[in-house]
């Protein structure tokens, strides 16, 4: 192992605002949760690295991981379901166009 | 070390020596040797893949009861070239509105999905690419990039059927990921690891195919379904679909879809045959005995897990070639409704006993895991019987009712 | 150099890469491929960690699961008058500086954190790290509790995205 710890963490960092420029940035419901997942994979590899360089008896990073995991699998499934509904009935994905609720 | 005893590292060595004799740096020498043996592998697995299309060719000629190539070579052996030939010939067509990397990629991609399994297929106790320690997981991964494969033919040939064939592949695949995995766990459970050498290692005493026969079928079941053959290849029926989610590819890039599936439908038969069938090695304690020593050389135990594969490929063969194909819907209610609960019977029913019973002494051990399939197995066969009689008194039912009803109007 | 750094910085660009195209590419099915690639970049990430469960769950839940769910999303929501024209609002500058400065504030956080330049130490001898992860996620004083709580929300999860992409029946 001769990476240093900097690398992994900036590379997350990079990763994250990457993610967080789609989710702002993109019109379409879908590509923003695509965006979404950028991020989530982000902070798993912040938690994976530092499960690795501080203690890796201690597996408290990877069980964090592994339920991030999961946590994300069911935010794209409920996502992607009431993004197709809405489809459905407004025949749009686009954000903006998604807004019955604005006075 | 020798070669006879553990040819792969021999070489290894060797070649290693020579390198760093022409003075290579250690490291540069290693990556070197590793890419050599990669494409060794690739090799190796690509040149089985031309014998299998024509024992394919072979075997389904005979269960149809004719003869199969015999025109070209002895026996036909000639024609898996000619077929190849004839493939590279031909125009190579890129549909109109396709998606064109796409398109270009989606063959690649399915082909490599099954060559990267054979990174784990153990052919013998010291020749196997790399053990890795999630072995099992790595299969159903390799599996995931196939899926994607799939649907990126389907959606790039701009083509209705190949859309329509392609979401009928991917949701048959994804959903018959389930039991394999939950079956998976089996094997698992009973080696106590994931790492595919491992599971071969811990059946020098017994089979899991004895010790769990139901697993077996499920997962003969399940690998049938991945791979997309009949009976549940509505996905790619010629006669309902034409031809599915390969429709608009010619040549060569159908030639990689077809040699895949071959390959592929042969690693799983080999994955039958280490999972449950002891894999190179698994002769119950026999090889100890002296006279028998010969059968731990590893190019017998390579030879040993070939026929043993081969075995799997003409069972899963066997079943293509004599069951009629399955309609879709079927298909995904046969996995959810009977293969998914089964399969979790089945290994709550494995992980119990195997603590309960390890303490027994070997034969009432493989005595009880057996039974206890066997009762699992004929009771889901009552359920099934009885639910079929509801059915079949359900619908005389309304029949006569309706007779009745016109009776009086 | 070591090997490893290279290979590091190779699949590191190969994941910032593919991020940049999914955020930029117009096409959204070309969007989730690269997705797809980034997210085997972060696998092989793993690997390099010496993570290689969560390597392999990677490609299997996200590449497997996630990625097939997006596409099949994108294919059946697609209309083709919306892939043409922009595919990022029209204050787009925002987001871009918003990310460019919460990027360099993190990058001025990371190098102030202490030991932050250490290579890892090798594992400890005897540490098999998937059974270490299994005993972790069960074991009653460890993280039982997150791991049936997580378990719980896939099932509502699964409930519910069935029942809100359930077709009404008139």
């Amino acid at each position: 192992m001769s990476i240093p710890l900097a690398w992994y963490l900036v590379l997350a960092a990079a990763l994250f605002c990457i993610g967080l420029y789609g989710v702002l940035s993109r019109k379409n419901a879908i590509a923003i949760l695509l965006c979404i997942e950028l991020m989530l994979n982000a902070v798993n590899i912040n938690l994976v690295a530092f499960w690795r360089y501080q203690n890796p008896a201690q597996m408290a990073g990877q069980a964090f991981a592994v339920i991030v995991f999961a946590v994300a699998a069911a935010e794209v499934a409920v996502g992607l379901a009431l993004i197709i509904s809405v489809y459905r009935r407004r025949k749009t994905v686009v954000a903006d166009e998604i807004n019955l609720m604005k006075w | 070390m020798t070669f006879w005893n553990n040819p792969i590292n021999f070489i290894g060595y060797w070649l290693n020596s020579i390198l760093t004799g022409w003075h290579l740096p250690a490291a540069i020498a290693r990556v070197l040797l590793y890419v050599i043996g990669i494409i060794v592998l690739i090799l190796f697995a690509m040149t089985l893949d031309i014998g299998l299309v024509w024992v394919e060719r072979k075997v389904v000629a005979r269960f149809q009861d004719r003869l199969g190539p015999n025109r070209i070579g002895p026996f036909g052996l000639i024609q898996p070239i000619a077929d190849i030939i004839k493939m590279v010939i031909k125009e190579d067509i890129t549909p109109d509105g396709a998606d064109k990397i796409i398109y270009n990629i989606a063959p690649v991609l399915a082909a490599t999905s099954v060559i990267v399994l054979w990174a784990i297929l153990p052919l013998a106790s010291t020749i196997y690419g790399v053990d890795l320690n999630v072995g099992l997981l790595f299969i159903v991964a390799a599996g995931a990039l196939g899926t994607l494969a799939i649907i990126m033919a389907g959606w790039s040939s701009n083509n209705k059927y190949a859309l329509l064939g392609a979401f009928r592949m991917v949701s048959n695949m994804i959903s018959y990921e389930i039991p394999m995995v939950i079956i998976l766990l089996i094997p698992t459970i009973l080696a106590n690891t994931m790492s595919v050498r491992g599971i071969t290692q811990a059946q020098s005493g017994m089979w899991f195919a004895i010790l769990s026969p139901l697993a077996l079928l499920i997962f003969l079941i399940s690998a049938i379904a991945e791979l997309g053959r009949s009976p549940f290849d509505l996905n790619e029926a010629e006669s309902e679909i034409v031809a599915g989610f390969h429709i608009e590819y010619t040549g060569m890039k159908f030639g990689w879809f077809y040699a895949g599936e071959l390959l592929h439908a042969f690693t799983f038969g080999g994955f039958i045959a280490i999972l449950f069938f002891g894999g190179y090695g698994g002769f119950f304690g026999l090889e100890k005995l002296a006279a028998l020593a010969w059968l731990n050389i590893p190019f017998v135990q390579a030879l040993v897990f070939i026929a043993k594969a081969m075995f799997g490929y003409w069972v899963i063969m066997w079943i293509k070639y004599s069951v009629p194909r399955i309609r879709i819907d079927h298909m995904l209610a046969f996995n959810w409704k009977f293969l998914v609960p089964l399969s979790l019977v089945v290994l709550v029913n494995t992980a119990i006993l195997n603590k309960i019973l390890i303490v027994l002494p070997n034969w009432l051990y493989v005595l009880g895991m057996f039974a206890s399939n066997i009762v699992i197995g004929y009771v889901t066969v009552e359920i099934l019987r009885s639910y079929g009689r509801n059915q079949r008194k359900a619908e005389k039912l309304p029949d006569s009712h309706a007779q009745t009803q016109e009776q009086t109007v | 150099m070591t090997a490893e750094q290279i290979i590091f910085l190779l699949f590191a660009a190969l994941v910032l890469v593919s991020a940049l195209m999914v955020v930029i590419v117009r096409n959204l099915l070309h969007a989730a491929l690269w997705l797809v690639v980034s997210l085997f970049g972060v696998a092989v990430l793993y690997a390099i960690l010496q993570a290689n469960f969560l390597a392999v769950v990677q490609v299997v839940v996200y590449i497997g699961a996630i990625a097939i769910l997006f596409i099949f999303a994108v294919m059946l929501t697609r209309r083709e008058a919306m892939e043409k024209g922009r595919q990022t609002r029209n204050n787009w500058w925002i987001p871009a500086m918003l990310g460019l400065l919460i990027l360099t504030g993190l990058v001025v956080l990371i190098f102030n954190f202490p030991n932050v330049e250490q290579t890892a130490a090798a594992l400890p001898v005897g540490l098999d790290t998937l059974q270490a992860l299994g005993i972790a996620l069960v074991s009653p004083d460890a993280y039982v509790l997150p791991f049936e709580v997580a378990s719980v929300l896939m099932l509502a999860a699964l409930v519910g995205a069935v029942y809100v992409a359930t077709v009404d029946k008139k």
